[in-house]
This record gives structure tokens, C-alpha cells and sequence, in this order.
């Protein structure tokens, strides 16, 4: 692709669908700046009123683990039981756990 | 007053967002991106079921068994009493920003008023598609601004719609017999109220963008009283289309 076609950077899009409840990440857009990346993260995500706030950014500005170290990351904490909670028998009353 | 003239006038109104949803929804799958693209459809889906309400209210006023169809596919090219702004094609993304961008101002400023109407039908339609109507505004002239203050290819294309569809900004106010009786009855807006407003927020966003307000002397009419451009024939037939093939069609 020549420059003169060149996308627009791509953004993460951050929406709270609910007072109260966190910002959840809804998926990404193409904008020029970050007017217009609230803008069209406006119309692409929350046009069926799925949101009352909305969190923009840019995508490169996100440090991301890298999968080829996965091992090291991920693997050490799979294999030691005792650091699961699963030893308690939890009463019945207690929801949501 | 009657309600003859009170249809009319509500299809005074009603007709600029139907031709303009119309216009917007020749745009599905055709956005510059995939954004864009999404948010001019959703303009277009906020005009008809703002038109929806209209057509309803008209419907529940006419004296036959007429439905909300019946006023938005089967009326002939003369009957449409929109304005010829809204049915102008979309030429190029700038042609249609700058479409958007003249009626929006207009649209907003006449809802803004009609809020204060002795109809309370015509008041709850107007505080429900103001907020809608906020946002068209503002995606609009944003763009506006965009294209403008952009590059000199972007520049030149916005400032050349700006040039061209300028004509058609005077028929926006023109009043018809059935908008001088809506606001004798205090139902209608008085347009020469909302006249100088429009031109000092256009002019203020034309600024910004860096653009050229155009000087002219001669402005073009006629689709408020059906007189349409060569485009509008074209639009019904894409519009009418299933009503007419297959009559009473329903989803």
C-alpha cells in the first residue's frame, strides 16, 4: 500500500456498560485523533445503548506480553494447588463465589 | 387550525429526514472506512424512526384509514414537500458531509424551537430526536473541520460542496400556507426566528475549518412546494421499489 492510503492509527476501546461496574474492553477501531476515536467508538459500539462511558486508546500505547514467552509467564502458576482457594467447603449461603 | 394543513406541515418537517435517511442509506457498505460508514447509517436509522414518529402522528390526523407507509412509499414525486438540499446525491464523502453538515444546523435550531409548540405530540417528538439530532450535529461539523483545516485535496472538495450546495440554504426558512397557519396557531416555528442563529453557528464552524462562507444572491426552491430536482425521481423509485412490486408488503 502506498502512504497516501495509509490507515488510520488503531485504538482500544473501553466501555462501561453499567454505573458501577468497570470498564470492559469492547474491541478496536481505525481514527485519526482521539475526538474522532470516541466518536467512532460512539457509533460502533454503543449504538444500541450498551454504554454509559467510553475509554479510548492508542493501541501502541499498550505493552503487551509477549506469546512466545508464555512459559515462563503462565506455566509456573498452573502447577502449585495450594495457591487455589479450594481447600474450604463454602456454606451455601455464600453466593456468587 | 385544520388538519389538513397540520399533515402538511408535519410532512413539512417529516419529508427532509425521510429524503436525507434515504440519501445516507445509499451509503451502507460504501463508508470511507468501516467507522464512518457505521455512523452515517446510524444518522440515517435516528432520521427514520424520527420520521416514523411524524408519519404516525399524520396518519392518526388523516381522516381515511392512511398508514405511516402509506406516507413514506406511496406519495408521488410532487407530493414529497422536502426541501431540495436533502435530496441532492452524494457526489463525493465531502458533498455529503457538507449536506449533512447545512441541514444539521438547520434541524437542530427548528427541533430546538418546536419544543415550545402548543402541540404536545409535535413537542414530545422534538425533545425526543434532539439529542439524536445533537450528535448529527456535531459528527457533521467536526468533519467539517476535518476537511477544511485537512489537507489541500480535502480542503478544495469540502469548500467546493460548501460552493455548491450553498443555493439551497435559503429554502430551508421559506414558508409554505400551511407553515404560515402552523404558526399562526402557535404550532409551528417561526423560521425568520432560527435564520440568524443558523448563519452565525455555520459561519462560526466555516471559520474554524478555515473555510470561505459563499457570497451569493441567488438561491434556488421549490421542493417544499413538490417542484423537485432531476435527483428526486431517481430516490423514490430506489425507495418505493418493494411497496410497489409487491403492494402491502410487509417484513
Amino acid at each position: 500500500m502506498s502512504d497516501k492510503k495509509k490507515n488510520w492509527p488503531l485504538w482500544e476501546v473501553f466501555v462501561r456498560s453499567k454505573n458501577g461496574l468497570e470498564h470492559r474492553h469492547f474491541g478496536s477501531l481505525h481514527a485519526a485523533d482521539e475526538e474522532m476515536a470516541l466518536e467512532n467508538a460512539r457509533d460502533v459500539y454503543t449504538r444500541r445503548s450498551e454504554g454509559v462511558s467510553i475509554w479510548v486508546v492508542e493501541s501502541k500505547h499498550i505493552k503487551a506480553s509477549n506469546p512466545d514467552e508464555n512459559g515462563e509467564m503462565f506455566e509456573p502458576a498452573a502447577d502449585k494447588v495450594y495457591r487455589h482457594p479450594t481447600f474450604y467447603d463454602l456454606p451455601d449461603e455464600v453466593k456468587h463465589m | 387550525m385544520n388538519k389538513d394543513s397540520l399533515i402538511k406541515y408535519i410532512l413539512g418537517i417529516a419529508d427532509n429526514s425521510l429524503i436525507l435517511g434515504q440519501r445516507l442509506g445509499e451509503l451502507t457498505g460504501h463508508g470511507p472506512t468501516l467507522e464512518v460508514d457505521i455512523a452515517m447509517t446510524n444518522i440515517s436509522l435516528d432520521l427514520f424512526g424520527q420520521v416514523r414518529s411524524y408519519f404516525q402522528y399524520a396518519a392518526q390526523l388523516s381522516e381515511d384509514d392512511k398508514t405511516e407507509d402509506d406516507f413514506a412509499f406511496l406519495r408521488t414525486e410532487r407530493e414529497y414537500v422536502n426541501v431540495l438540499l436533502v435530496e441532492q446525491p452524494n457526489r463525493d464523502f465531502g458533498y455529503t458531509i457538507a449536506r449533512q453538515f447545512l441541514f444539521d444546523h438547520f434541524h437542530f435550531l427548528l427541533l430546538n424551537e418546536m419544543q415550545n409548540s402548543k402541540d404536545e405530540t409535535l413537542v414530545a417528538i422534538a425533545k425526543k430526536s434532539l439529542k439524536e439530532v445533537s450528535y448529527h450535529r456535531r459528527f457533521s461539523s467536526d468533519w467539517v473541520k476535518r476537511l477544511g483545516d485537512g489537507t489541500e485535496e480535502s480542503k478544495r472538495k469540502i469548500q467546493l460542496a460548501i460552493n455548491d450546495l450553498w443555493r439551497f440554504t435559503e429554502e430551508l426558512f421559506q414558508k409554505t400556507e400551511a407553515d404560515l397557519e402552523a404558526i399562526k396557531a402557535g404550532i409551528g416555528v417561526e423560521t425568520d426566528k432560527i435564520k440568524g442563529k443558523y448563519l452565525e453557528n455555520v459561519s462560526a464552524v466555516l471559520e474554524e475549518a478555515t473555510l470561505q462562507k459563499p457570497k451569493l444572491e441567488f438561491f434556488q426552491e421549490g421542493g417544499k412546494k413538490g417542484i423537485h430536482s432531476e435527483h428526486m425521481g431517481y430516490l423514490l423509485s430506489d425507495m418505493q421499489y418493494m411497496q410497489r412490486t409487491y403492494p402491502g408488503m410487509k417484513w
